[in-house]
């Protein structure tokens, strides 16, 4: 189904430009014309389809939702609905202050928090269409792992005694039915298509710059770093690589759209599974800017207990699948 | 005067809102006085989730995407 992106590829990078299949530049250029044209047409095509489909779905019905249901099944149900609604990272704050003061608890908000930006309707195409289906099963997983033990772990630990003083009022105040502003509406087609298209672009503005970036470092690994440097330096998941990969995800900022074009090209390259996954998650989830953001709403010592949670996360499922994977 | 309240952490739409808006007062003849609103306790007391959200004279009218025309100038007359 995707080798028409293959053959647009073969025809513009060795017939129209004249480059040679072997060559760097004839390699990387490829994948960056077969991956672009694959990845724009599939973002095209399923944000719409999925828009269509979720149209009725808001942010307050899932807060009605996760404060009505019990706390165990909550962390599973916050850690789902923040993989399949979206949201901009300029919502956190307002999501966070309506979850906590509708008495959602902490963990469960966090669930959601943490999960949102690594799992979206568009990485799971992007992961499906570059590096398969089992691939795309372990990163969900994985994913949502994190966002639920992570949440489990913050009420453990009673985080939202680290809220900020107004927060923590709204927690212990909590108020299920003050939402103003409750529309409950069955969309007719018409409305569901408005807003499938403004969702569209609204996403398309977001993340095609992140396309571009992201798959033009992947066709530069491609291309331009031997075949045999990862395999032969890191092939074998040495165990101090997985900590470093998560290390040098931090500074790197970028969203899942970004990311995935690389994690296809570090596979290709024999990276381990589990190496290359704590490096792509900390790339984005473990981002300074967004961590800023909750700083409105949370102290910063929790900040750092998350922001620690997180790494600590990443690492021991890069060696646990680097285990599995390479034993 | 109206008194209007763009709610936001400061995205891109929300200062789309606050410009949109002074510029359909601007087309009605309609003196508003807009401000952009960033504190979390502002969204926590409208009880605002998704943003851009806006306030007219302290009432919320609208959130999560930059209004259309029509809605505006119903709020404003």
């Amino acid at each position: 189904m995707f080798s028409i992106f293959t053959k647009l590829a073969d025809w513009l990078a060795y017939s129209l430009f004249g480059l040679v299949p072997d060559s760097k530049l004839g390699g990387a250029l490829h994948f960056f014309i077969e991956d672009t044209t694959k990845i724009f047409f599939l973002l095209v095509l399923m944000i719409y389809v999925i828009a269509l489909l979720r149209a009725s779905l808001n942010i307050e019905k899932v807060r009605d939702y996760l404060a009505k249901n019990n706390k165990f099944f909550g962390y599973l149900m916050g850690s789902t609905f923040g993989a399949i609604t979206p949201f901009c990272s300029c919502s956190s704050i307002p999501v966070f202050l309506g979850f906590t003061s509708a008495g959602i608890p902490v963990g469960i908000t966090m669930s959601f928090l943490l999960t949102s930006p690594l799992i979206n309707e568009v990485a799971v195409l992007l992961l499906l269409s570059l590096v398969g289906w089992e691939i795309t099963i372990i990163y969900v997983a994985v994913g949502m792992a994190v966002g639920i033990a992570g949440g489990i772990f913050l009420d453990f630990i009673r985080a939202e005694q680290l809220l900020q003083p107004f927060a923590l009022k709204a927690y212990q105040t909590a108020n299920v039915s003050n939402s103003e502003h409750n529309i409950d509406s069955k969309l007719s087609f018409r409305e569901r298509h408005n807003f499938a298209k403004i969702e569209l672009f609204d996403i398309l503005n977001r993340v095609w710059k992140w396309v571009f970036v992201g798959v033009g470092l992947g066709a530069a690994l491609h291309g331009y770093v031997p075949d045999s440097w990862f395999e032969a330096n890191l092939g074998s998941g040495q165990w101090w690589s997985v900590p470093i990969a998560v290390l040098a995800g931090i500074p790197l900022y970028s969203n899942a759209t970004g990311v995935i074009p690389v994690m296809e090209s570090l596979i290709l390259k024999g990276l381990p599974l589990g190496t290359t996954l704590a490096f792509c998650m900390s790339t984005v989830a473990a981002s300074f800017p967004e961590f800023i953001l909750l700083k409105q709403v949370m102290t910063w010592k929790l900040l750092t207990i998350i922001f620690i949670l997180l790494l600590m996360s990443f690492t021991l499922i890069g060696w646990l699948i680097n285990i599995i994977y390479v034993l | 005067m109206k008194e209007i309240k763009v709610l936001g952490s400061g995205c891109a739409k929300c200062v789309k809102t606050a410009e949109f808006i002074q510029g359909v007062a601007n087309d009605c003849g309609i003196p508003v006085h807009i401000v952009k609103e960033s504190s979390p306790e502002v969204m926590l007391k409208h009880n605002v989730m998704s943003t851009p959200a806006v306030v007219v004279d302290n009432q919320l009218m609208h959130s999560g995407s930059v209004p259309d025309r029509k809605i505006i100038e119903e709020w404003l007359t």
